[in-house]
C-alpha cells in the first residue's frame, strides 16, 4: 500500500512555481493587446464590425479589455493594427486604465487608488469570499487554481473562505443574473467593514456576452465601487496574482 | 406514428417535412416507444410559429442509430391541458417543465410542475427564485438543511434544501435557475456568428470545446458543408483533451473531499499540465478559440502535434498511478464504496445519461449509439461501463476514460501530417427554414444543440441541451439515505453544470 504512494510522489517531484514574480506564459497565450494606428484603418472597421461584445473603437482608436473576450479574431482582421502578448500584466484599480490605445505598452495599475484603510489593513494577508453570479464555471476554477498546487498563492496570505463573516472581501465572476442579485447583495452585506470588491473576468466588468440580455441585473456594480478590475475569459490565475499581489502592495508595476 | 427518420451524420432536414401530428397519437406512440430503454428524448421543446406555438421532439434510438423527429402545433392562446408524459416516463420532467414555465401550457396530471430555471421571459412572474415552492414534510423527527445558492466553495450557485432524519437525508430538492443568462435568446437576437461562436463556448465554460463543436456542426449542417478530415480529427483531439482535464479535476475534487492529499495534490498537477496544453496549442486553458464554423484559426503544426503526443502519454503514466494508489487503498474504497447508488432501473427511468448512467450500466454514449467525427468511421469506441452505479463506479468511469482518450488521442495524432485547415467562415450563408441537430459525447455526457432558420436563413430558434439538464435529478437520488455528510462526495462523483443547465 505504500508502494504505489511512493511512485505517485516520485512521479509528481516538485510542482509549485518558485518564483511567482518569473512567470512567463506561452506565446499563444492572449493577454495584453498592443495597438498601432495606421493610415489605412479599415481593417480596424473590419475588426470592429465582428467584435463580439463590441470591445474595439475606431475614432479614437481603442480596445477595451473590460468587454475584450480576448478571442483574437480581431488581431487576425487587422494583423497590423491589434497584436495580442502574452503579457498577464493586465489588472488594474481603474476600469479605465482597461482601455488600451496605440502606443501603449502597460496597463497602469494606479496603486494611489486604493483606499488608505484598505492598505493598512490588508497588506499581510487577504481572506476572500467568491460569488459566481452566472459565471460560465471556467473563472470559477481559474480562482481554485491560484489556490492549487503550482500557484499555491496561498503563501502569500491569499485564501478564498466559505463564510463571509471571515472575509476581507468579495470576487465577482459572471455578468450577475438577476437571479443572483439578491444573493450577492446578502453576501456583500454580511461581510465586515472595510471590504473589498474584485470583479474578476470580463463578463463581470462588463456583462461581456450578456450586457444587453433581459436575464443580467447589474445594479450591485451601480451602488459599490469596485476595487480591482481584472479582465479575461477567463482570467487567467496570473492575472488574478499579479493584480492582486499589487493591490497588497507586495509588488510593483 | 410518422416521424421523419434521420441520424447524427446526415445534413440539415427542411422544416416542412418534420411531420405535423396531433399530439394525442405522439403521446400514445411515447406511451409505449419510451418503456425501451434504448430509445430516449434528446430534446423535446416549443418555439413560437406566426400565430402558433410549434412543439418539436427529437428521440433517440440507440439500437438502430437513428434519429426520429415530429412536431405538433396548438394555437399560442388555447388552453388545452395535454396528457403529461411526465406522469409515465419521469425523465420528461425537464422538458414539460421548461414547456409550462415559457408558455404556460398545461400538463394535466404532471407529477412535479415546478419551474425549471426562472427564464427571464417566463410567464408567470410572480414565481421568483427566491419562493421556490421546496417540498416538505411534516415530522417531529425530521429537519430542513439548506445549503446555498452560495456555496463553501469556489463553484456556481445553486441551492439544496435536504430534510434530513438525524444525520440521515429522506430528501433532496434543487432548485436552480440562479444562473440564468438567457443564453438561447442571445444566440438568436444576432446575426453575428462570431458571437454565436462565443455563446456557445461559454455555455458551460468547463465543456467550451463540446458546445463551441456542437454549434459548429449544426451551422455546418445547415450551409450543407462538411468538416474536411484534418478539421474532424483536430476537434476530436480537442474533444479528448478536454475529456481527460475534466476527469483528472474531478479525480482531484473526490480525492479533497476524503481528504486523500496525495491525489488531490497529482491530480491538480496533471490537470494543470492537461490544460497548459491546450492553451499551448490555441492559447487558452478551456480551449476557447480552438473551434470554429466551417474552419479553424488555430490549425495543428508539426511541432504542437508532438508536443501534445508527448505531454498526454505523459499525463497518462502519472495518473495511472494516482489510480493505482486509489485502488490500493482501502481507506479511500470504504468512502466510495456503496455510497451514492443510483442503479440502472432508475437511470432509465429518469433519463440520466453520459458517464453517470454507464457507471451503472446503462448504454448511455452518443460516441457509440450516434457516432460523429472520429467515432463515425476512424475510432471503433467501445463504451467504457461500470455496474455499481456508486460513487467508486463513476470514479472508476472517470479513471478508465482518461486512458481512454489518451489513447485515441496518440491513435489519431501518431498518423497525422497537418495539412491546410480553411480559415473559418462566419458570413458563410444557412439554408432557410430548416433544422439541424448535433449531438455528441462531451465528458458528462450528451450535449444535443438544435438550430433552425426563418424564411431569410437566420437563425430563429436555438436550443441547448447539456447533459447536466437531466443528471440533476440523478445527484438528488443519489443521496437518498446517505449520511448528509456524505453530499459533498456525491455532488462531486456527477459534477454537474449549473450554468449549463440554467442557460
Amino acid at each position: 500500500m505504500i508502494i504505489p504512494k511512493i511512485k505517485v510522489l516520485n512521479s509528481h517531484g516538485k510542482q509549485y512555481i518558485p518564483d511567482l514574480n518569473a512567470v512567463e506564459l506561452t506565446d499563444e497565450f492572449r493577454g495584453r493587446p498592443e495597438l498601432t494606428a495606421t493610415d489605412d484603418m479599415s481593417n480596424v472597421e473590419a475588426a470592429a464590425r465582428i467584435c463580439p461584445t463590441g470591445a474595439i473603437t475606431t475614432a479614437p482608436f481603442s480596445l477595451d479589455m473590460g468587454k475584450c473576450l480576448f478571442c483574437g479574431e480581431c488581431a487576425l482582421k487587422a494583423p497590423k493594427n491589434i497584436r495580442f502578448t502574452n503579457d498577464y500584466h493586465i489588472g488594474s484599480t481603474s476600469r479605465e486604465a482597461l482601455v488600451v490605445h496605440p502606443n501603449e505598452n502597460k496597463i497602469e495599475f494606479h496603486p494611489e487608488r486604493i483606499r488608505p484603510e484598505v492598505k493598512r489593513l490588508f497588506s499581510k494577508a487577504l481572506k476572500l469570499r467568491q460569488v459566481s453570479a452566472a459565471g460560465d464555471a471556467s473563472v470559477e476554477m481559474e480562482l481554485n487554481a491560484t489556490g492549487n498546487v503550482n500557484f499555491d498563492f496561498g503563501r502569500y496570505g491569499v485564501e478564498f473562505v466559505a463564510s463571509p463573516r471571515h472575509a476581507d472581501g468579495v470576487v465577482i465572476t459572471g455578468p450577475i443574473s438577476k437571479n443572483m442579485a439578491e444573493a450577492l447583495d446578502i453576501c456583500y452585506n454580511a461581510i465586515p467593514e472595510p471590504k473589498v470588491v474584485i470583479v474578476c473576468g470580463s463578463e463581470a466588468c462588463s456583462g461581456g456576452l450578456f450586457a444587453n440580455s433581459k436575464a443580467i441585473g447589474r445594479s450591485f456594480l451601480e451602488s459599490h465601487e469596485v476595487d480591482l478590475w481584472l479582465p479575461g475569459t477567463p482570467t487567467h490565475p496570473m492575472v488574478f496574482i499579479d493584480a492582486v499581489m499589487n493591490f497588497m502592495g507586495k509588488k510593483t508595476r | 406514428m410518422d416521424y421523419y427518420i434521420t441520424d447524427n451524420l446526415s445534413g440539415a432536414i427542411p422544416l416542412k417535412e418534420i411531420p405535423e401530428v396531433e399530439y394525442a397519437a405522439l403521446y400514445d406512440d411515447l406511451k409505449e416507444r419510451l418503456k425501451q430503454d434504448s430509445v430516449h428524448v434528446a430534446h423535446y421543446f416549443a418555439t413560437p410559429d406566426g400565430n402558433r406555438l410549434r412543439f418539436y421532439i427529437i428521440i433517440l434510438d440507440d439500437s438502430k442509430h437513428s434519429i426520429l423527429v415530429a412536431s405538433y402545433a396548438m394555437e399560442y392562446y388555447d388552453d388545452v391541458a395535454l396528457p403529461s408524459l411526465t406522469a409515465l416516463h419521469p425523465a420528461m420532467h425537464v422538458f414539460e417543465r421548461e414547456i409550462s414555465e415559457l408558455y404556460n401550457v398545461e400538463f394535466d396530471s404532471m407529477p412535479w410542475n415546478k419551474p425549471l430555471r426562472f427564464s427571464f421571459d417566463r410567464r408567470n412572474r410572480n414565481s421568483t427564485i427566491d419562493n421556490y415552492p421546496f417540498y416538505t414534510i411534516e415530522g417531529e423527527s425530521l429537519h430542513e438543511v439548506n445549503v446555498g445558492p452560495i456555496h463553501a466553495g469556489i463553484i456556481e450557485p445553486g441551492a439544496f434544501r435536504f430534510i434530513c432524519n438525524g444525520e440521515n437525508v429522506l430528501h433532496l430538492e434543487i432548485a436552480l435557475g440562479y444562473q440564468h443568462r438567457g443564453i438561447e435568446h442571445e444566440f438568436i437576437s444576432t446575426n453575428n456568428r462570431l458571437r454565436q461562436t462565443l455563446l456557445a463556448e461559454s455555455i458551460a465554460g468547463d465543456s467550451a470545446v463540446s458546445h463551441a463543436t456542437a454549434f459548429a456542426t449544426a451551422i455546418e449542417k445547415l450551409c450543407g458543408k462538411n468538416a474536411p478530415d484534418n478539421l474532424v480529427i483536430e476537434r476530436c483531439v480537442g474533444l479528448e483533451l478536454e475529456r481527460m482535464a475534466m476527469h483528472i479535476a474531478d479525480t482531484g475534487a473526490l480525492s479533497t473531499d476524503v481528504a486523500y492529499q496525495l491525489g488531490q495534490v497529482a491530480c491538480e498537477a496533471l490537470r494543470t499540465m492537461t490544460i497548459n496544453t491546450t492553451q499551448a496549442w490555441c492559447g487558452n486553458r478551456f480551449g476557447k478559440g480552438l473551434i470554429r464554423p466551417c474552419g479553424s484559426n488555430k490549425p495543428l503544426t508539426a511541432e504542437k502535434v508532438e508536443m501534445i503526443r508527448k505531454n498526454v502519454n505523459e499525463i497518462a503514466r502519472r495518473y495511472s498511478e494516482v489510480v493505482d494508489d486509489i485502488c490500493s487503498s482501502p481507506t479511500l474504497l470504504s468512502r466510495f464504496e456503496q455510497c451514492g447508488t443510483v442503479p440502472r432501473t432508475e437511470i432509465y427511468r429518469i433519463g440520466a445519461v453520459g458517464m453517470a448512467a454507464r457507471a451503472a450500466g446503462a448504454k448511455r454514449d452518443i460516441r457509440a449509439s450516434h457516432p460523429y467525427g472520429c467515432f463515425a468511421d476512424k475510432i471503433s469506441h467501445q463504451s467504457i461501463k461500470e455496474h455499481t452505479g456508486d460513487v467508486m463506479a463513476r470514479l472508476m468511469i472517470r479513471c478508465r476514460e482518461v486512458a481512454q482518450s489518451a489513447s485515441y488521442i496518440e491513435q489519431m495524432l501518431a498518423a497525422y501530417h497537418p495539412t491546410a485547415i480553411p480559415q473559418p467562415d462566419y458570413d458563410i450563408k444557412l439554408n432557410p427554414e430548416a433544422m439541424a441537430i448535433s449531438l455528441l459525447e462531451g465528458w458528462r455526457g450528451e450535449i444535443c444543440h438544435v438550430a433552425i432558420t426563418n424564411i431569410d436563413g437566420e437563425i430563429s430558434t436555438y436550443k441547448v441541451k447539456d447533459p447536466s439538464l437531466h443528471n440533476w435529478l440523478a445527484l438528488a437520488i443519489a443521496v437518498r439515505g446517505e449520511g448528509i455528510s456524505d453530499f459533498p462526495i456525491c455532488n462531486k462523483s456527477f459534477n454537474l453544470s449549473y450554468c449549463g443547465h440554467d442557460l
